[in-house]
């Protein structure tokens, strides 16, 4: 009989091999776990079961409140972070010019990174007043300072061969910065702006808990902090699952979809 | 004559102090030349690469191409350098030739693909022309970066020890591949190098540089080979004596 090099493992080897599977696995016990906590507590108003949390879920999103309090939370998320970009844009422009404004930069970034944006909002609150002035402005500091940090130092990290490639090539500067220092800075872009992101998304829940509804209408968090004053704990969890769910689905599906169709698929990963 | 060094004076600033090249080094390269520059390293060879390329302004001296003078970069002085990473990440290796191509608007993208495919098939890599740099190995880069520049067909093509960072087998193969490529095409190629070896090999002229700063010392002929002269003494010795006589006095 002729020796077997080769021999497939146990069937439950190999899924325990599998990291989705075992996370599956994970995620199931937890929920029994929770379950069953909240069955034998059986105190709806300070843990309500998990059952109770999922039909709490649905039922705010058939009757319209929770996709509306999505809705408005996006809307005022992406107010802030564009206009954050657009300034991380500026102040990354002017760091690559000069010496100075790298500096400036540099000392901007160390001295506003540590401060967290939550902080701001009394001082924005008399500023811009209980509009969504102050929530953007909490946002703009959110975004700003990491995003110009990262992209800053993916200019720097481009390497000096593939510049003087770029300028082999007889280009146009607006040509030498969109094809050339953009796409090669795009590791460093990228990555502040999965942590910009990530920022952002914090911040905004915090502050609509804090301070969250004009004209009759409110975010995520505004609907966590209602429910909570009408004792309704069930929707106060789903807020929370929404929240987490969301935060997931930018995190894990779509930055991951664009890391892999560049960085990735480049070979450029950091 | 189609290139000319007259009196190249380069420096350099570090963080604390300028440094000097090359002084007052002159050379001139006639179309289809192989000319190479041979020096131990600090001799500013490669700097001399760079000022041709306009990279590197010098602070005294000329350097003229056609009998222009040589003011910026500009794609009829195409550089192959020696790092692996002057393929640009983000394109496939045909996407690369062809952005060179099309970049400065100089080709419409159906005959820049055209030609691209040209130029990768002269160095053997057709079957790798929808990969991504990250997947070759450096002497393929090598292979697509000199498929690249020669497919911009400059006047010159500048080599900057392009084939330094490779190994010995490879590197024999490739000097082989750009010579047959030369006989080929007849192109203008200035190349930098360190090994006495490789400029014999390479080069129908040799210029030699001494170090700190860079002069020149000779320009010797090659015919490709290793001949001993009517004394019977080696020409790689011969260089060799030359560049290093100043540390034996």
């Amino acid at each position: 009989m002729p020796e077997r090099l080769e021999q497939p493992l146990p069937t439950w080897r190999r899924l325990y091999e599998n990291g989705t599977v075992r996370k599956t696995v994970l995620l199931l016990v937890l929920a029994l776990m929770w379950e069953g906590y909240a069955r034998v507590l059986d105190n709806p108003l300070l843990f309500p079961t998990l059952t109770a949390t999922v039909s709490a879920l649905l039922a705010s999103t058939r009757s319209g409140e929770l996709p509306r309090a999505i809705a408005y939370t996006l809307t005022l998320l992406l107010e802030g972070y564009v206009l954050g970009l657009v300034c991380a844009a500026l102040l990354t422009a002017l760091a690559s010019v000069s010496k100075i404004g790298a500096d400036l930069l540099e000392m901007l970034t160390s001295m506003f990174n540590p401060l967290p944006s939550i902080a701001l909002l009394p001082l924005a609150l008399i500023w811009f007043g209980l509009g969504n002035g102050s929530i953007i402005f909490v946002l703009v500091h959110a975004v700003l300072w990491s995003v110009a940090l990262n992209t800053y130092a993916g200019f720097r990290a481009l390497s000096p061969t593939l510049r003087m490639v770029g300028q082999n090539y007889g280009l146009s500067s607006v040509g030498f910065i969109t094809k050339i220092l953009i796409p090669g800075a795009f590791p460093g872009i990228l990555t502040g702006l999965k942590v910009g992101w990530a920022f952002a998304w914090r911040t905004l829940i915090a502050a609509e808990l804090v301070f969250g509804v004009s004209s009759g209408s409110g975010g995520i968090g505004w609907f966590i902090f209602e429910h909570k004053n009408q004792l309704l704990i069930p929707e106060v969890f789903a807020g929370l699952l929404t929240v987490i769910l969301f935060g997931l689905f930018v995190e894990h599906v779509i930055f991951r979809t664009i890391e892999e169709r560049t960085v990735r698929r480049w070979g450029m990963q950091i | 004559m189609l290139l000319q060094a007259i009196g190249v004076t380069l420096q350099y600033r570090t963080a604390d102090r300028v440094v000097t090249a090359t002084r007052d080094v002159s050379f001139s390269v006639d179309r289809s030349d192989r000319f190479v520059i041979l020096g131990p390293s600090g001799c500013g060879k490669s700097t001399i690469l760079k000022s041709v390329a306009g990279f590197v302004t010098p602070v005294a001296g000329r350097i003229l191409l056609n009998g222009a003078t040589v003011t910026r970069p500009g794609p009829d002085r195409v550089v192959v350098f020696q790092e692996f990473d002057q393929l640009l990440p983000w394109k496939t290796v045909i996407q690369n030739i062809m952005f060179a191509l099309t970049a400065g608007g100089r080709l419409p993208a159906s005959e820049a693909a055209a030609r691209a495919r040209h130029y990768l098939e002269k160095v053997k890599l057709t079957a790798s022309a929808d990969s991504f740099p990250h997947t070759l190995s450096g002497g393929m880069k090598q292979r697509v970066a000199i498929a690249r520049a020669m497919a911009m067909e400059p006047q010159v093509l500048l080599m900057d020890e392009p084939f330094a960072a490779l190994d010995a087998l490879t590197r024999t193969q490739m000097q082989e591949e750009l010579l047959q490529l030369w006989t080929d095409t007849k192109i203008t190629i200035l190349f930098v190098t360190h090994s006495i070896e490789e400029a014999i090999r390479i080069g129908n002229r040799i210029l030699l540089l001494s170090a700190h700063p860079g002069t020149v010392k000779a320009e010797i002929h090659s015919a490709g080979i290793d001949e001993a002269d009517v004394n019977g003494r080696l020409l790689s010795a011969r260089i060799h004596a030359q560049l290093f006589e100043d540390a034996n006095a």
